[in-house]
């Protein structure tokens, strides 16, 4: 039979299954192979807390959404076109986000008795086997079966077998999206090189699939993406915490300073370290400490040394740091304190994202402690933020925290990636010669920032500590003008940085309106998306995402009030918003959600249309 | 840390001393313990700007205030793993950690044993006075069992820590104690500490004269010293008493209180010490009563054990090494390419 082809702009596909279902794996091998095939594409990995949670229940479902096109794609999307339900579970948690119309892949072994008990379907009833997915396009396989019987003659166990079953799924899917098999081929044989049954047997399972597709009947529709029109260049994907360590060794080998990170494995921040610790080829030092204060301490022992010195970690962790980044902040020493954020409070919900702990970056330590905070916006952004956070570290000689999230640490998107040669260089100057009659390390240059006079200096011996410094000698000081003096001078010199970084630009939308929407961190792509919609529709919306959230871009209040209304989306209950009304007295509205999981572009455009009436 | 021998010191105790005022309490111990460091650290053959003091909270921890050399008075607790960073990425420094009982056995105990474990090649000095003195005389984690202090004021209800059993339970790699009142013996453990290679820690009985004065004066004073304290050393017989007449002999692997002249005991069954030897090291480690305490053992100073262990920060560097020999050093455009990469044209 003829089967027919219909172009697509953009799909939204959901992979969801038990936890043991490699769900995560079918999802990242499709997002690899569209994002070769030139889409552009944004991804929001979502699994459950625990490692393995019982099988076949709700608790235990691991999902992964794609959303890719040839258009361009700002966020994983809202409601997904496509539901891959590897069992009851996966179906019932995720098909209030399918679309009507929407197709469910489902794999029929996943709904026996047993997966409808603990999925909480009512008196064990199918619900593809009664008229409940009515308004849904339900194709039904049963992908276990049809795995085991291409791997009759493979003289693997039954539990060697099953484990392929999302070959058999990722096949079918790159049939129908009319897509190459080359990408998963070559990753299968990287992987499984040195265990070619295991190979033989992945790779039997994904061409079955393939050819499921092809050769059945019930199925005529295949489906077009075309590549992305994205700027020309060369493009990678890359996922937010990977671009973050590469950010952190770019920024080394720019400053050619040896990079040394000081951290305690913490969900959703560990991958940071995981994909640093394989950089030892440029000279890259990775300390999994025995805590996360220790985390912090080493890398303040290496930065007193000469290191570009980093630590990395979640909310818990960071409020465990406070005392060391009191002490940093004492020091004047160059650090950066990477926050992966997630939901709160306490243990909170570690694999969920949020934006909750802005106002812990900012006012989370015992005095007056000022820091520098920027935030990335995207997966990508990652890359940059980490950079410019060593950047402003070493020329300010300051701690500071770069803030992202699980919602970007996790997920991917395409990169345009640079080359070396795109790269600020990084201006590292350690003292080497007396700068008055004795050695003063607390003397102050244009910048307001201090001398990094490294141990081993012949003639700069000298002291820091965590009490209160004499300005200049840096001698301990108990004098009440001088502690003001100092405090405020910590402050100037946080707030100097300022004439150092970039005005605040608009990232669409007219220059004066009706509404801007202000943003800060992941919530870009869905802010971006939503503009776009209401402009579409007639309605004149403004977009900014502030990156340096202290000190804010000097042009910023000005900005703020080029606009009848400011609106700020936030996933924790205003925190940004109440920053901005302290700081410039605007009557800016909150729009914010916390529920671990980022805002649907709809949801703000919904919002932009409300104000805008 | 390895010292160079040299013949004339690069720099004089003099000039260890800084233009800041000491502040401890008059009769303090700690004057002593700065004068023996100040002492012995010119005669290690090392420049004096590669020496770094790092400290913790609490009245010890103004030591780096003291010392003309690098320094850094960090926060409490932590001094021990400031100290990992630095000597993690600077091999060419000399670190020494300056902290208290309070600092390294209670805010500070995590660091304390994983820094041990590692063995990285620093000096730990525990300033040790049983009494929390900055913040002005509570007990401590090392006070004994039913002081009476401050916060105790019916007594302390804590059992205390064994600060050389602890460090044998953490598989530190040299574990010495010496005393504030004997600075012969002080410098004498401060050049061991000094030539071991990898983490040396030194526990030194200090007197706070203020909270809690006395509480070494068995060990220390004159009258009783040779009756409580067993000065031990490797190869020599563990010997006490006035006249040395006492010593300890092992019964299986109980330790037993003899006199040499007596009973038909000879020094040729005393116990013979050996600082390679852990079993018999952990054995020394529990001659912890109270001095008080009927048939109690003398309290050991000296080494009580060393090992030879690779230290983290050369197992870091061999590491990275091997990994550069293996792939070649970094390519950072390679980096930021990455695997798979598609042109848009």
């Amino acid at each position: 039979m003829e089967k027919q082809n219909e172009v697509l702009e953009q799909v939204i596909i959901k992979f969801a299954g038990d936890s043991g279902d490699g769900m995560q794996l079918t999802g990242t091998q499709f997002t690899n192979t569209a994002a070769l095939f030139g889409n552009d594409l944004s991804t929001f990995p979502d699994f459950p807390a625990e490692i393995r949670a019982p099988q076949g229940t709700l608790a235990g479902v691991s999902g992964y959404q794609l959303h890719f096109g040839s258009v361009n794609i700002y966020t994983p999307g809202d409601k997904c076109d496509v539901l891959v339900a590897m069992n009851a579970a996966a179906l019932k948690a995720n098909l209030k986000n399918l679309k009507d119309g929407g197709i469910i892949i489902a794999n029929s072994d996943g709904f026996d008795p047993k997966n409808l008990r603990l999925a909480n379907y009512p008196d064990g009833k199918s619900p593809l086997e009664d008229d409940s997915l009515g308004k849904y396009n339900v194709i039904t396989i049963d992908v276990t079966k049809m795995t085991r019987a291409a791997l009759v003659d493979s003289g693997l166990g039954t539990k060697e077998i099953d484990r392929a079953k999302n070959m058999f799924v990722l096949g079918f899917l790159y049939w129908m999206y009319n897509r190459s098999l080359d990408i998963t081929i070559k990753f299968l044989e990287d992987k499984f090189g040195k265990k070619p049954a295991i190979l033989d047997a992945n790779l039997k399972v994904l061409r079955a699939g393939y050819n499921y597709g092809d050769t059945t009947e019930t199925f005529r529709t295949r489906f077009q993406v075309q590549p992305a029109k994205m700027a020309a260049g060369s493009y990678r994907n890359i996922m937010g915490n990977q671009a973050t360590a590469i950010g952190l060794v770019a920024a080394s080998h720019q400053a050619e300073l040896p990079l040394f990170v000081g951290t305690y494995p913490i969900t959703p921040a560990s991958d940071i370290l995981h994909e640093l610790s394989k950089h030892k080829s440029f000279g890259v030092k990775t300390f999994q400490a025995e805590d996360e204060i220790a985390g912090i301490c080493t890398a303040i022992g290496a930065s007193f040394g000469g290191s570009l010195a980093v630590t990395t970690s979640s909310g818990p962790g960071i409020a465990l740091k406070g005392e060391a980044m009191g002490l940093g902040i004492m020091l004047e020493i160059p650090l950066v304190i990477i926050n992966v954020q997630r939901g709160g409070p306490s243990t909170g919900l570690p694999t969920k994202t949020e934006q909750s702990d802005l106002l812990q970056a900012l006012y989370g330590r015992n005095g007056e402690a000022p820091m520098p905070v920027i935030a990335a916006y995207s997966p990508a952004n990652c890359f940059n933020t980490a950079f410019e956070a060593c950047r402003i570290a070493l020329e300010h000689m300051t701690p500071v925290m770069m803030l992202s999230d699980g919602y970007i640490a996790n997920g991917a998107e395409p990169w345009q990636y640079p080359t070396s040669g795109d790269l600020k260089k990084i201006d590292v100057k350690f003292a080497t010669e007396k700068n008055g009659e004795n050695f003063l390390p607390y003397k102050r240059d244009e910048k307001l920032s201090r001398p990094w006079a490294l141990p081993g200096t012949k003639g700069l011996e000298h002291r820091i500590g965590g009490l209160e410094k004499q300005h200049e000698t840096g001698n301990i000081s108990y004098d009440s003008d001088n502690h003001q003096f100092m405090v405020r001078m910590r402050e100037a010199k946080v707030e100097k940085i300022a004439d150092y970084i970039p005005q605040q630009t608009l990232d669409s939308g007219p220059e004066k309106g009706k509404l801007l929407v202000v943003g800060w961190g992941s919530t870009y792509g869905a802010i971006k998306t939503a503009c776009k919609m209401a402009r579409s529709e007639g309605y004149d919306v403004a977009h900014a995402q502030i990156t340096y959230l202290k000190p804010f871009p000097k042009n910023l209040g000005e900005m703020l009030f080029n606009y009848d209304k400011v609106l700020v989306p936030e996933m924790n209950t205003g925190q940004l918003l109440k920053v901005l009304r302290d700081k410039y007295f605007v009557p800016a509205i909150g729009l914010n959600k916390i529920m671990g999981i980022p805002f649907s572009a709809g949801e703000i455009k919904d919002k932009i249309v409300e104000l805008c009436k | 840390m390895d010292t160079a021998t040299t013949s004339a010191p690069l720099f004089t105790s003099k000039e260890l001393v800084t233009d800041q005022e000491v502040r401890w309490c008059p009769g303090c111990g700690d004057y002593s313990i700065l004068k023996q460091v100040q002492t012995v650290i010119p005669e290690l053959g090392i420049p004096r700007e590669k020496f770094v003091f790092i400290s913790g909270i609490g009245c010890s921890s103004r030591f780096p205030y003291y010392m003309e050399t690098y320094g850094m008075h960090s926060i409490h607790g932590r001094a021990t793993a400031i100290a990992s960073g630095l000597r993690a990425t600077r091999k060419d420094l000399s670190v020494w950690i300056v902290t208290g009982d309070g600092d390294s056995m209670s805010i500070g105990g995590n660091h304390f044993i994983h820094l041990l474990r590692r063995n990285l090649n620093v000096n730990v000095l525990l300033f040790n006075n049983q009494i929390y003195g900055l913040t002005k005389g509570q007990y401590s984690p090392t006070s004994e069992e039913g002081k009476v202090t401050k916060s105790t004021p019916y007594g302390s209800i804590d059992h205390p820590f064994n600060p050389i059993a602890l460090a044998m339970g953490a598989d530190g790699t040299f574990i010495a104690r010496s005393m504030d009142r004997d600075p012969v013996h002080l410098k004498e453990m401060l050049r061991k500490s000094a030539a071991h290679k990898g983490t040396s820690f030194l526990e030194i009985y200090q007197n706070c004269n203020v909270f809690n004065d006395g509480t070494f004066e068995m060990f220390t004073e004159k009258a009783t010293k040779k009756q409580e304290a067993l000065f031990v050393e490797t190869g020599k017989p563990l010997l006490f008493g006035q006249n040395n007449e006492l010593g300890i002999k092992l019964d299986g692997f109980k330790p037993v209180v003899v006199n040499i002249n007596e009973n038909g005991n000879s020094i040729n069954d005393i116990w013979v010490h050996d600082t390679s030897d852990r079993v018999k090291a952990g054995i020394l480690s529990r001659f912890f009563d109270s001095p008080e305490k009927e048939g109690h053992y003398p309290r050991p100073f000296g080494v009580f054990y060393e090992e030879d262990r690779p230290c983290y920060e050369d197992v870091m560097e061999d590491q990275v090494n091997q990994v550069i020999a293996a792939k070649g050093k970094g390519n950072l455009d390679k980096l930021l390419r990455g695997s798979e990469v598609w042109d848009i044209k």
